[in-house]
């Protein structure tokens, strides 16, 4: 029988959260459409590192298999990006699997990216219905409004964006593009409209949306094709109106 | 106002950065075109403007104190970002990180010539005229850091410019940032000509 093919894994590895990373090889038998996320399941049922050493299998987040949940993201050969949607065909060998950088690591490939979830709760991305009794049907949406808010349901609270992003780090407190876009998705709803101030007001607080400094790398990498620019650009024109509206006193409460 | 204190700051820096600031550049520099019709002619603009009335008030308010203020919260914000050009060579990551290089360009830049010119005057060491300007670009190695210094600003001001327009939410849609991207590089073509003109008279008087 032919020589077994494999794929070599170089992988970015820490054992806790305050430990130093350290790089660990691993070569695996290749199959056919094998995906990344694979390729890592075959190093769990087989922690041998290529040195024919046994070692910890490395650990990573996952859910969803089909680049919905946003729970594998990691960055592959330098690119920020879900580990269950890259292919083992489509990448350059040796392929490196990083921890994203921006966020805390809890152990090796798994991220916390718990300050995505504190941005969310700053812009109040959700529709207050909550209530005793019963609020009847809301209002209708126009079409053409629903098209492009589907468009900015999609994000999967992945990080890709944070990434990519020069302005989110640890020196900045930049809440980043993502909740800036679901800001605005909740305000061009017609019930989360009644409270667009107070997202609005969110987007001013600190590390909100002046925090973004034009690099523009979000949109190009967001995969799930979110024009998170434009979303930035409107929630700019949205907020310098809303702090005219609140310095010189007209109607504010909406 | 109060509880939206970085808001308010970095919206000020932008504003600043356009009106005065970037209004004061292109006026300075058209003024300073002057020199490329003769010395007397440089000399009766730059007079112009030194005699206006309430002049210090003007440079004060118009000049220094906007630009103190940009240039402090401009340090501060190039020291918080962490660029990742090699990662992410996108055409506006690149505008991005130049935005901030010109910045620390321009800051220098200013400085020496503030120094070298406005400050010398107030102290009496130097006469405001033709031949000031004469005297240093003369120098080669003055005049390419001139030459270095007026596009660098002058970048830093145009591309500025451009994410002023999204920063103030003028332009929203790709196309229009597009079209946003094309005027200011006009911007920075014939400002930067307007300034190394006048830079190419001083040092060789043509
Ligand atoms: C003196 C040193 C200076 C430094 C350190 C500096 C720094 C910066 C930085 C870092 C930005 C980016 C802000 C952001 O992306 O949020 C910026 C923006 C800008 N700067 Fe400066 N700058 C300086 C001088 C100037 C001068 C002389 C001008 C005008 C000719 C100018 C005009 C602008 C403009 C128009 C913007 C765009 C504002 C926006 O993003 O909306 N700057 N500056
Ligand atoms: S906007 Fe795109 S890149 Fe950013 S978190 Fe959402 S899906 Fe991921
Ligand atoms: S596992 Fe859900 S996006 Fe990859």
């Amino acid at each position: 029988m032919a020589e077994q093919k494999t794929v070599k894994f170089i992988i970015t590895r820490q054992d806790s959260p305050d430990s130093a990373p350290y790089e660990e090889t691993f070569n695996v038998p290749y199959r056919k459409n094998m995906n990344v996320i694979s390729g890592l399941m075959a190093i769990r049922e087989n922690p041998v590192n290529a040195n024919g050493e046994k070692t910890t299998p490395v650990y990573w987040d996952m859910n969803c298999l089909e680049e919905v949940c946003g729970a594998c993201s990691m960055v592959i050969n330098g690119t920020a990006r879900q580990s269950c949607a890259a292919l083992v065909d489509e990448l350059e060998q040796p392929i490196r699997l990083e921890p994203m950088s921006t966020f805390p690591v809890v152990r090796d490939l798994i991220i916390d990216r718990e300050r995505m979830f504190d941005a969310l709760k700053q812009v109040k991305a959700w529709i207050p219905i909550d209530g005793t009794h019963d609020l009847g049907p809301g209002p209708r949406m126009p079409e053409k409004k629903r098209q492009w808010a589907y468009e900015l349901s999609k994000c999967m609270t992945c990080g890709v964006c944070l990434e990519a992003c020069p302005n989110v780090n640890d020196k900045s407190d930049f809440i980043g593009p993502a909740a800036i876009s679901q800001a605005r998705l909740f305000n061009a709803h017609p019930t989360g409209e009644m409270n667009a101030s107070e997202r609005l007001e969110g987007l001013m607080e600190d590390g909100g949306v002046t925090g973004c400094g034009n690099a523009q790398n979000c949109v190009q990498v967001c995969p799930k094709g979110i024009p998170l620019t434009t979303s930035i650009a409107a929630m700019n024109r949205a907020t310098n109106i809303q702090s005219f509206k609140n310095f010189f006193g007209s109607d504010n409460a909406h | 106002m109060a509880e939206h204190r970085e808001y308010f700051y970095r919206r000020l820096h932008s504003l600043l950065g356009v009106i005065p600031i970037g209004i004061f550049l292109i006026q300075h520099l058209v003024v300073n075109h002057f020199a490329v019709y003769g010395p007397e002619s440089f000399n009766k603009a730059a007079s112009f403007m030194h005699d206006l009335p309430f002049r210090i008030v003007l440079e004060t308010v118009i000049i220094f104190l906007p630009i103190l203020f940009h240039a402090i919260l401009g340090v501060y914000i190039v020291f918080v970002t962490r660029n990742n050009i090699k990662r992410y060579g996108f055409f506006r990551n690149w505008m991005f990180y130049l935005q901030r290089v010109t910045g620390i360009i321009t800051l220098i830049f200013i400085s020496w010539h503030v120094w070298e010119t406005r400050v010398q005057i107030g102290l009496g060491n130097a006469d405001l005229d033709y031949s000031l300007m004469e005297s240093i670009l003369t120098n080669p190695f003055m005049f390419w850091f001139y030459v270095v210094g007026v596009i660098s600003t002058v970048f830093h001001f145009a591309n500025g410019l451009w994410s002023f327009m999204v920063s103030w939410g003028f332009a929203q849609s790709p196309r229009s940032q597009k079209i946003v991207t094309y005027a200011t590089l006009i911007v920075f073509l014939a400002v930067s000509y307007i300034g190394i003109r006048s830079l190419i008279t001083f040092a060789y008087g043509v």
